[in-house]
């Protein structure tokens, strides 16, 4: 650094110029709009892409839609998938368990991205807290109920996402 | 009445009114304590485009009510190794020098707890013991963090507080005595009179050039001295976690955040008695004396609040938009600057007293 150089930043801090400006802008922020977001009254707006809380889809007239294929186990990078098959008595093939370990998961949303049946969707829901780890072991009925519980906006978001696929 | 005015002359009466005296002051403190960390978080939240504390009662008014509530009713955790009754001592030494400051502070005419002729030292002696509380706390922890935090905050009051004490020394050279009321009457009138502007009315306005960068130094000064930002390097949460009060917790931290904050409103205050004319207002007030005493003195306390509460912003302020110093800074600030700048303060607020045109020889 040069001599004058040295001079000016002295001068400067003496002056306290950094602190004038600084000062300066941290009072133009206090006057601005706020960025806060009050969350349980007010949201953000969300994706309809956005991955949360998995859920197990119907068909309109009831029949659930998974028919145990195990990609979305299979494709699991976690491996937080576990599902057992077996044919049900109509013949048809089902899955007797389906359990999803929320503690694993990892939501990438490759289950959802894996089933040919649009059975397994990561839904719009973030608020599933709960208290113990056992209650975040979802079984099918879980999922199920959830699917019930979320449908509506399942369907909207996954329609207004199909252009892009 | 005449029989009321002799028993507060008795020594019983006299006792039962300074204690009465305290605890007012004591409460009024406390709660103003409150509502100015409330008014800090909201100005930090400003300036950081949030909106701070708005949900315990309207505007959020009563969110420091509720921490109180949450701090008194955590568990106590005393740490297995650590000294338990020294433990518990340093919060309250930290506190009762806090509360014991404000003892000598002019609030407005004739409203303080206690008029001694010293109160400068008084205050100074006061500020300094401060330091006991934060180094036995950090010991008294038996942990590492605290004890860095102890040992880094101790050096940082012991350094600044030489600086400081050489600015109070140009206070009371200008003044010519160390009491508070006198030093708050010596600057009445215009506000030219203040201390800052030289103290002696338009003939001394040269010292300004010389005062108004003491001020600046006891401000700064005052913020190592709480251990403040830019200076909270005793608490610094990115190395030291929070630094001596990292094991204390409920009412011991509740006791030592009080503390601090009463010590900053208190040093808010001082500024403003030392530089700013204390409850003087920045004009000639002859009116005055066709008010009613207790008037005059609420008009007196007004003026104490507003310089008060502008150096308070002025902490949050810093608080807000400066940078924490590295260690070696801070003692470098101290030392090469301040301390060099504030003895040839000493040197020329003296000789300008002395030599200058209508004073001394």
């Amino acid at each position: 650094m040069t001599f004058a150089a040295r001079i000016n930043q002295a001068v400067q801090g003496a002056a306290l110029m950094d602190f004038g400006r600084a000062f300066g802008l941290a009072m133009k922020h206090v006057w601005a709009p706020k960025k806060t977001v009050m969350y349980p009254n007010e949201r953000n707006p969300q994706s309809p892409r956005f991955r949360g809380e998995h859920v197990l889809r119907r068909y309109p007239n009831g029949e659930e839609r998974c028919i145990a294929c195990k990609l979305c186990e299979a494709i699991c990078p976690a491996q937080a998938i576990y599902i057992e098959a077996e044919p049900r008595a109509d013949g048809s093939r089902r899955a007797t368990r389906y359990d999803i370990d929320m503690v694993k998961c990892i939501y990438c949303g490759l289950c959802q991205e894996a089933c040919p049946v649009d059975a397994i969707v990561e839904g719009p829901n973030i608020e599933f807290a709960v208290e113990t780890r056992e209650e975040l072991y979802y079984d099918k009925q879980r999922l199920l109920d959830n699917g019930d519980r979320w449908e509506q906006q399942i369907a909207k978001n996954l329609e207004l996402d199909a252009p892009y696929r | 009445m005449q029989g009321a005015q002799s028993f507060w002359a008795t020594p019983g009466g006299w006792t039962l009114l300074t204690v009465a005296q305290i605890v007012f002051i004591a409460i009024v403190v406390m709660v103003s304590v409150a509502f100015l960390i409330y008014g800090e978080r909201k100005l930090f939240a400003g300036a950081q485009m949030r909106k701070g504390p708005n949900v315990v009662g309207p505007f959020g008014l009563l969110q420091s009510f509720a921490d109180l509530g949450k701090f008194l009713l955590k568990e106590l955790l005393i740490p297995d190794g650590a000294n338990k009754w020294l433990f518990m001592l340093a919060p309250v030494i930290s506190v009762v020098l806090a509360f014991g400051g404000w003892a000598v502070i002019p609030f407005s005419s004739g409203w303080m707890v206690s008029n001694i002729n010293v109160g400068v030292l008084y205050l100074f002696a006061v500020s300094s013991l401060g330091v006991y509380g934060v180094i036995v706390g950090g010991w008294a922890s038996n942990s590492k963090y605290p004890f860095l935090g102890a040992l880094r905050s101790a050096a940082q009051m012991v350094s600044y507080e030489v600086s400081i004490g050489f600015v109070i020394v140009t206070v009371v050279i200008l003044t010519g005595s160390m009491n508070l009321q006198t030093i708050v009457a010596h600057q009445a009138g215009w506000f030219w009179n203040w201390n800052i502007f030289g103290g002696g009315g338009l003939r001394n306005l040269p010292l300004a050039l010389v005062m108004i960068p003491m001020t600046i130094i006891f401000f700064i000064s005052s913020l190592a001295e709480t251990n403040r930002p830019p200076f909270d390097l005793a608490e610094a949460e990115s190395e030291l976690v929070a630094g001596y009060q990292v094991e204390y917790s409920s009412g011991l931290y509740l006791m030592i955040y009080l503390a601090e904050m009463m010590n900053i409103i208190l040093l808010s205050g001082l500024i403003g008695v030392f530089f700013f004319g204390g409850w003087q207002a920045p004009f000639p007030t002859p009116f005055l004396a066709h008010w009613s005493p207790t008037l005059a003195s609420l008009f007196g306390f007004f003026w104490f609040l507003v310089k008060t509460g502008f150096w308070f912003y002025m902490f949050a302020m810093i608080r807000i938009i400066v940078p924490r110093y590295r260690y070696d800074q801070l003692m470098r600030l101290g030392w090469k600057v301040f301390l060099p700048t504030s003895l040839a303060a000493v040197v020329l607020v003296a000789a300008w007293q002395v030599f200058a045109p209508g004073h001394g020889v």
